[in-house]
């Protein structure tokens, strides 16, 4: 009998009654879990301290966030997914108080202060990267040494909040970027994209990151057109320099697997909140960081430049997305009867 | 302009832009669930014990109410007139005494004037003898009038009266009448049944309406995951008029009038206007058939096909039930609702609202009840919007539902009107595909009711 049931325990919501089952949950995580080889490659690269490193700076943007939102949003993961990469844009000799910190900043200054999840202007990561960069430049880009034993800590993990360890007691290595810029030698470029190279955690291992991406883009959980357009980008203007002067700059497929590029075009920059939402916008943007890239690169008194790229174009988002509203059907092409 | 369908991944990478057999560009993709009841020939519902007929269940002004308690009325009859052009006369569904006019459970939620009639049990429900209309020998106006005064509605789910839809101003010609047989909202199988069963109807009513309206052509487009349906409307297609039956991608919301004249016809309507401006009429294809329905039998609209589904109900299935039948009658024909069943929705689920209220009756435009149960309900939890743009590559009128829902959230009610808020459809693919969950539907609902608030005060 129908009348059986309470119809006190009916419920009634508004249409649509179905949902495509996606959650933004499931989203973070998986970004989080396509980020795992990519960690597992940094640990296999520079050792216990990589492990170390990503877990001080995602404790550092979770506590933060904790502090401030509810155990649901929590869950929501992502906190985790700017923790995680925080810590591979960061040396693995870095001391842990300071990804801690930076983790903190990246989730405090980055995103709480807009008002949190779905607010903030700048990608947090980078937010938090920038910080450490301006306030520890000498401790964050200590590069350690390749090689040595595994499980050998990379620099002073474990100094003590402003007892900066010694420069004298690391070792520093030159990333791929610094010896072109510095000293104008290049690296083979099969080094290059295994990751066997100085540099962050996370920038080394090319191949796994645009695996991930690739996965990313195909659950469309990316827009692909963010990473593809960067990376186009990219390529044809070193592509073109390179041509002109070739002494002077490094060629396409150098550019494209050095430095954090690969890491930002398709981790960070697509970062749904900071990025544009219509696709003609995400064009721009893409085309725009690539081309300040470049620019940075080849003429700026950086070696890398892909996170001032990035936070760059983040601030143009608001104006992308004004611009490129899409017209509404029936206003683009209407045969009208005979 | 719908030229051959492509399947595979190449067939749905065109869809999205709209060139897979003519088509429309973006639209979702929800699961069928069809398989529940596509299959089950249409029964008719014993009459219940007692029939509601609520005076708004069509678009436009509510009917009067001309009967009283204790009035003996047969099937068929007039009980409420119709109030003006845009507006619908309601019949009585099944023989017996008006028990009462008096506020009844509306199914959107309100308590509305009803016309409650005690069933007689004896009574053999045959309609009184009648005249029936010959459409071969009435002109356009009296073949519209008959419709009219039958209380033929869209039976699509909006329920705008028929006349209206058939009587176009002079200054804008048709060319081409448009059945709607996509039925493009997951579960329901009303309109799919009525092709399979009744294709001669359809096209009979197609006819009438094409003479009507003094039109040559006419079209009837049926997703393609309705086999039966398309080959049993082209076994019966005239061979006299110029009928055609094409096969539409499968695709929310192909049904959608907008949606529907793009895929058939390559045109688009343009926000703000409607099918006769670009020379066309779409009419839901159960329509069709009950305006043939009007011409063979004499009966008024009284009564209509009902798909029960979701696997909130035990016995899943396609009725014939006369309009006013109780929601709690229905379910108990059907087995009653499972431990499980959750939420009841009217019409789709897409578009279709809840009914919590089991007093509620069916009415005209009542095109399914789906029972939804514990698993199938959304969850309540909403997150923040994160921009990933999904809304937007949903959303098949190309509006920016991310916008909309941020302007609606602080009442920005001018720039939302600036944002074409007035073409939007509440077809529900953006809330759809949301991740956050954010009931975007539901907010330009509001704002709609907001806006037209707004407006009617300055008036």
């Amino acid at each position: 009998m129908a009348s059986d049931r309470s119809e006190r325990s009916l419920l009634v919501t508004t249409p649509p009654h179905l949902g495509s089952g996606d959650t933004t949950p499931r989203i973070m995580w998986t970004v989080v879990a396509s980020l795992m080889p990519v960690v597992a490659a940094s640990v296999w690269f520079f050792g216990p301290s990589a492990l170390l490193v990503v877990t001080a700076s995602v404790l550092g943007a979770v506590i933060t966030e904790a502090g401030f939102v509810g155990r649901v949003r929590l869950r929501g993961g992502s906190g985790v997914i700017t923790g995680i990469l925080l810590g591979l844009t960061l040396p693995a000799g870095i001391p842990l108080w300071m990804a801690f910190l930076g983790g903190a900043v990246s989730i405090g200054l980055g995103k709480l202060i807009f008002g949190g999840l779905g607010q903030n202007i700048f990608n947090p990561a980078l937010v938090g990267r920038a910080f450490l960069q301006a306030a520890f430049p000498v401790a964050v880009t200590t590069w350690p040494e390749t090689g040595g034993p595994w499980w050998a800590l990379r620099g002073d993990n474990f100094a003590l909040p402003f007892l900066s360890p010694d420069p004298a007691h690391t070792v520093t290595a030159a990333t791929p970027l610094g010896l072109m810029k510095f000293e104008g030698e290049g690296t083979p470029l099969v080094d290059l994209a295994l990751g066997t190279t100085g540099g962050s955690l996370g920038e080394t291992a090319g191949l796994l990151i645009l695996l991930g991406g690739a996965y990313l883009a195909w659950r469309g959980y990316l827009n692909w057109r963010i990473p593809v357009g960067i990376l186009a980008t990219v390529a044809v203007l070193a592509g073109v320099l390179h041509a002109v002067d070739p002494g002077r700059y490094p060629g396409a497929l150098f550019t494209l697997f050095s430095g954090g590029l690969l890491l930002g075009a398709v981790y960070m920059a697509t970062d749904m909140v900071t990025a544009p939402v219509t696709n003609l916008g995400a064009w721009v943007f893409a085309v725009g960081i690539g081309v300040l890239v470049v620019v940075i690169r080849m003429w700026g008194g950086l070696p890398e430049g892909v996170m001032y790229a990035i936070l760059f174009m983040n601030a143009f988002v608001p104006v992308l997305n004004r611009a490129t509203q899409p017209r509404p059907f029936g206003a683009r092409t209407v045969e009208a009867p005979s | 302009m719908a030229g051959p369908v492509v399947r595979g991944p190449v067939g749905r990478l065109l869809e999205r832009w709209g060139l897979n057999g003519g088509g429309f560009a973006h639209g979702v993709h929800p699961p069928p669930h069809k398989e529940l009841t596509a299959h089950l020939p249409t029964r008719r519902l014993p009459f219940p014990d007692e029939v509601v007929l609520p005076i708004r269940q069509h678009a436009g002004k509510p009917a009067r109410p001309i009967v009283e308690r204790g009035d003996r009325v047969e099937r068929g009859d007039l009980v409420a007139e119709s109030q003006g052009f845009v507006s619908s006369p309601i019949h009585a569904s099944a023989a017996g005494t008006v028990a009462d006019v008096d506020f009844w459970p509306h199914p959107d939620g309100s308590w509305e004037q009803a016309i409650r009639i005690r069933v007689d049990r004896f009574s053999t429900q045959l309609p009184r003898p009648r005249l029936v209309p010959r459409w071969e020998t009435l002109d356009p106006s009296e073949l519209v009038d008959a419709i009219r005064r039958a209380g033929v509605v869209g039976l699509g789910g909006a329920a705008f009266p028929t006349h209206v839809k058939l009587s176009p101003p002079p200054e804008y010609p048709i060319d081409t009448v448009l059945v709607n047989g996509s039925e493009c909202e997951p579960y329901l199988t009303t309109d799919h049944r009525t092709m399979v069963e009744f294709p001669e109807r359809v096209h009979l009513g197609l006819r009438v309406m094409m003479r009507a309206l003094g039109v040559e052509r006419g079209v009837i487009g049926v997703e393609l995951n309705k086999p039966d349906a398309i080959e049993a409307l082209r076994r019966s297609a005239p061979t006299d008029l110029d009928v055609s039956v094409v096969g539409l991608t499968v695709k929310y919301p192909q049904g959608a009038e907008k949606m529907l004249i793009r895929s058939l016809l390559g045109r688009e309507v343009p926000g703000g206007s409607l099918p006769m401006h670009v020379g066309t009429l779409v009419q839901n294809v159960s329509s069709v058939a009950t305006i043939a329905e009007v011409f063979e039998t004499g009966l008024p609209l009284v009564e209509r096909i009902v798909t029960v589904t979701g696997r909130g109900v035990r016995s899943p299935a396609n009725l014939i039930v006369p309009v006013g039948t109780k929601l709690r009658d229905l379910l108990e024909h059907c087995g009653g609702l499972t431990p499980d069943a959750r939420e009841i929705v009217f019409g789709g689920p897409m578009m279709g609202g809840s009914v919590a209220h089991l007093d509620a009756p069916l009415l005209k435009g009542t095109t399914g009840v789906v029972v939804l149960t514990e698993a199938d309900v959304r969850v309540p939890e909403s997150y923040p919007c994160i921009r990933c743009g999904r809304c937007l590559d949903a959303c098949p009128l190309f509006l920016n539902p991310q916008l909309l829902a941020n302007l609606a959230r602080s009442g920005r009610w001018d720039e939302m009107e600036d944002a074409h808020l007035a073409d939007c459809m509440l077809c529900g693919c953006c809330a759809y595909v949301c991740p956050s969950n954010i009931p975007l539907a539901q907010l330009f609902r509001l704002s709609k009711d907001a806006v037209r608030r707004k407006r009617t005060v300055a008036a």
